[in-house]
Formats: structure tokens, sequence, C-alpha cells
């Protein structure tokens, strides 16, 4: 692979029925390229639990991927309310998500923790009341 | 194991799909999407009674088997569009999780 590819999703914010439409893309996008199939699922996992939270938390924003092949870097950037206490939201467990998106299968906690998890870097970059960019590494290693 | 034969033994009903080739290596139970999609292994079955359509995408995700959606739970219509669209065998059982994952341990 040469070149970086980039790909740019438009998420729209209390929609669940595209949600994950562009972590699915990314993983389709990623196993054609011919990466690693447990890269792919780290990606995939990652990206979806933090558009799910543009989503959920912040009434949606921009998703942008750079496809090295050596580093997968995905931006995420939302003007929603912010994270007030970081530590606290990437706590096992916490959520602020309302019943009705707990109906749906949501706001178990794990979002950020998952995140963490699966990717090399994840840097929250956070304004009250002006909105949160997070951005993500994964290593091709 | 495939799922067919999966869907034979236990008497699940097919909502969707009706290639069912796909092999069946272990069984994952839950209903909160975020343990899901991070516990469940590729080539699982996974019960639940969440029939939405964020279901669907994480069984994407998580590249699981099927989905069995137990003790009846209602498969909402835009689910099974998108179950359609990305090949997600989705059936369905009136028993519970337990005894469904029970089963599933004797098969496999
Ligand atoms: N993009 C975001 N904008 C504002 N708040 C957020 C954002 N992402 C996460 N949060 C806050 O962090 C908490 C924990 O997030 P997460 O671990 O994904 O759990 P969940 O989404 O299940 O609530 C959320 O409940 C929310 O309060
Ligand atoms: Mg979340």
């Amino acid at each position: 692979m040469q070149d970086t590819v980039k790909l740019h999703f438009d998420v729209s914010g209390n929609d669940f029925t595209c949600a994950g439409e562009a972590s699915g893309k990314i993983k389709r996008t990623l196993k054609q390229l011919g990466f690693d199939i447990s890269l792919v699922r780290n990606v995939a996992i990652a990206v979806y639990e933090a558009e799910i939270n543009m989503v959920i938390h912040a009434d949606g924003g921009v998703i942008d991927v750079d496809i090295d092949s050596d580093c997968i870097t995905v931006v995420l950037k939302d003007r929603g309310p912010g994270i007030p206490d970081i530590e606290l939201a990437m706590k096992e467990g916490y959520s602020t998500a309302p019943e009705n998106v707990r109906m749906l299968g949501f706001g178990a906690g794990m979002g950020l923790p998952n995140i963490k998890k699966y990717t090399d870097e994840m840097n929250i970059d956070t304004v009250i009341g002006v909105g949160t960019t997070i951005t993500l590494k994964v290593y091709n290693k | 194991m495939d799922v067919k034969e999966l869907v034979e033994k236990l008497n699940l009903t097919v909502l969707c799909s009706d290639e069912l080739g796909r092999k069946v290596t272990g069984c994952y139970c839950g209903d909160l999407l975020s343990w899901v999609m991070s516990r469940a292994k590729e080539g699982d079955a996974w019960l639940t009674v969440m029939g939405n359509i964020n279901s669907i995408g994480v069984a994407v995700l998580a590249d699981v088997a099927c989905i069995v959606l137990t003790e009846n739970a209602a498969l909402d219509d835009d689910a099974l569009m998108r179950a359609k669209q990305n090949d997600v065998i989705v059936l369905r059982t009136d028993k519970n999780s337990y005894e469904i994952a029970a089963a599933i341990s004797r098969l496999i």
C-alpha cells in the first residue's frame, strides 16, 4: 500500500438506524486492503463505540480516517456538551445514557474503556459546551 | 456444526437468510451491546433478546455465526432489513438463553 487511504463520514445525532454505518464501512475497507483480521476487529470495535457515543451523547459529528500501511488513525469530532470529568467517564460501568437508550442495549458504560482497550493510542480533547474530539491510533505491527 | 444443523437440532425458526452453511464454534449470551461486541467470538451463536437494528450492527462487527432471539423476542422491521443487507443469520426460539446455551454446549 503506497498512499494514505482517507475516509470521511457524517454521523447524525440520535439516529440509531444509521449508527454503526461508518464503523461497518471502515471494517470493510480495512478487510479489502488486506489488514490482519484482529486489527480490523479492534479498529471496528473502537470506532463503533466512539461513533455510538457521538450519536447518544453529542448529537452527531464527523469521522475522519487515515489508513496507512503501518497505522490507522481515526479522528471523531463532535459539537456536543463535552465531557466534564474524563477520568470518571473512563470508568467501567459509568454512564449517563438515558433510559430509552439503555432499552436498546446501549449505556453499559463500557464504551470508552473498550476504545482504550482496543487501540494503541487514545486521546480525548474536550471542552464543555464546545465539543469533544477523540483521536485513536492502531498500529499495524 | 453449521447453523443448518443448529436450526434442525434445536428446532429454531429462521427469520433471516437462507444460506445456513456457516460454522458455529461457540456461544455467547448477553444483551448489552458493548459487552457482546468485545467479548463474543467470531463464529459464536449469539443468544439475546435484543432484536433491534443495532444488534445487527454488533453481529456484523463481532462476526458471530448467527443471532438467536430467545424467549420469542421481537425482530424489528428495520433490523430485518439490515440483516438481509448484511447477510446476518437471525433465528428465533421460545426457549430461554440458558436452555439454548446448554443445548449448544451438548452439540459442539
Ligand atoms: N462524545 C461524547 N460527548 C459527551 N459525553 C460523552 C461522549 N462520549 C462519552 N461521553 C460521556 O462518557 C460516559 C461514558 O461513555 P461510555 O463509556 O461510552 O459509556 P456509555 O456510552 O455506555 O454511557 C457517557 O455516559 C457520557 O456521559
Ligand atoms: Mg458509549
